[in-house]
């Protein structure tokens, strides 16, 4: 039918993992927008959720990258780290081959997607299912822009792989979701994990609110590595994201949470 | 340098339950599968968190092989920036630690 949801959200391993380690009133804030976040989802009735993430060395390596992979199996598994270090049970979840099909060959009109009938689902994407689905009720395609390895994909096509989804979705009878995850600045799994640039994050949020393009597309990835750190590359994730939603954005959340390693986001966009 | 190669193990280790198993008994047999330099052999073998850090290795396989070694995560940071006091800056990647040696940003 179309697309029906879209919502951005951070990721990271320490919001399950270290959940206790984090000020109350934060972790309890951020539980709640994931909440909200969860209620508007399912209320949209999705017949899949589209889980745009940036995956870290689960399942694409220096070997064989692709810059954007899309789940095509009827069935994943994960989390791929131990469960008990990221606190998430494993979980069998439903995938759709007919659907990802039907999906990935409008995509391939114009972004040349590699497709996965394979896909251990790491934090990237565990973190959000276990706040968004929490009965394992919906069905999931995975999908994954390379924000690790370099040489990285440039953010217009980012943007253009944002916009090949939104085709995709409209293209198919069924009612597609999209979630994308990521995070803004951080310095992840390094010595100065908890390190978060609070300003460049809201400028950035800012320009994502207000889906502008010009200025979404304008960070190179040289600045971003300053300002923003190796894990601002993800921001390909969130740029996709308003590409495929073309509306305005409603920020659930944003709070630095440095024992999360992250400025904490949730928020979502209006389909126009 | 082969930071491919000791990457490469790592991921290995990260996804592959049999890797996992091999590293508890036979780690040599693990790290003979791969063409690691004699610095990178024993950084596997020592569990040299600091090491690995400054060889360049991604901090987002790094911190799955400190788990898996049974190290917490304040340590792990920890470890990281005492491998930069001793061996130097970071060698290679995207990782580099952008703080001074003695500094703690969070996790402390």
């Amino acid at each position: 039918m179309s697309l029906v949801f879209t919502g951005i959200c951070s990721h990271a391993p320490g919001i399950t993992g270290r959940e206790e380690r984090a000020p109350k009133e934060l972790r309890d804030g951020l539980y709640a927008a994931f909440g909200e976040m969860r209620d508007a989802l399912h209320a949209a009735r999705p017949d899949a959720l589209i889980v745009l993430a940036a995956e870290h060395f689960g399942n694409f390596f220096m070997n064989n990258m692709p810059a954007y992979a899309v789940g095509m199996g009827e069935s994943y598994t994960g989390p791929i780290e131990d469960a008990d270090w990221l606190r998430i049970p494993e979980r069998e979840v439903r995938g759709s081959t007919e659907l990802s099909k039907r999906l990935i060959t409008e995509m391939l009109q114009s972004v040349d997607v590699a497709y996965c009938e394979e896909w251990q689902f790491d934090h990237g994407i565990m973190v959000p299912l276990h706040f968004l689905d929490p009965g394992n009720e919906l069905t999931i395609i995975p999908a994954n822009i390379n924000c690790q390895g370099p040489p990285l994909t440039p953010l217009h096509r980012a943007w253009a792989f944002g916009e090949a989804i939104r085709r995709a979705a409209d293209s198919v009878p069924e009612r597609i979701a999209l979630v994308a995850t990521g995070g803004i600045s951080h310095w992840p799994a390094t010595p100065d994990s908890g390190r978060i640039n609070e300003a460049w994050d809201r400028e950035f949020l800012d320009h994502w609110l207000a889906n502008d393009r010009a200025a979404l597309l304008r960070y190179t990835d040289s600045e971003t590595y300053a300002d923003a750190g190796q894990g601002g590359f993800e921001i390909r994730t969130f740029i996709a994201a308003a590409a495929a939603a073309g509306g305005a954005g409603r920020l659930r959340y944003y709070e630095p949470i440095p024992i999360f390693a992250v400025g904490c986001t949730v928020a979502e966009m209006e389909i126009a | 340098m082969s930071l491919y190669a000791l990457s490469k193990l790592l991921y290995t280790l990260n996804r592959d339950p049999a890797a996992k198993a091999q590293f508890k008994s036979d780690p040599g047999a693990l790290a003979d599968r791969f063409a690691l330099l004699p610095e990178e052999r024993a950084a596997i073998l020592d569990h040299d968190i600091g090491k690995l850090y400054v060889l360049g290795v991604n901090g987002q396989i790094l911190m799955h092989f400190a788990a898996l070694c049974g190290i917490e995560w304040s340590d792990y940071l920890q470890r990281m920036r005492d491998g930069v006091k001793v061996y130097g800056p970071v060698r290679a990647g995207i990782y580099a630690m952008t703080t001074g040696v003695d500094e703690k940003v969070a996790g402390a």
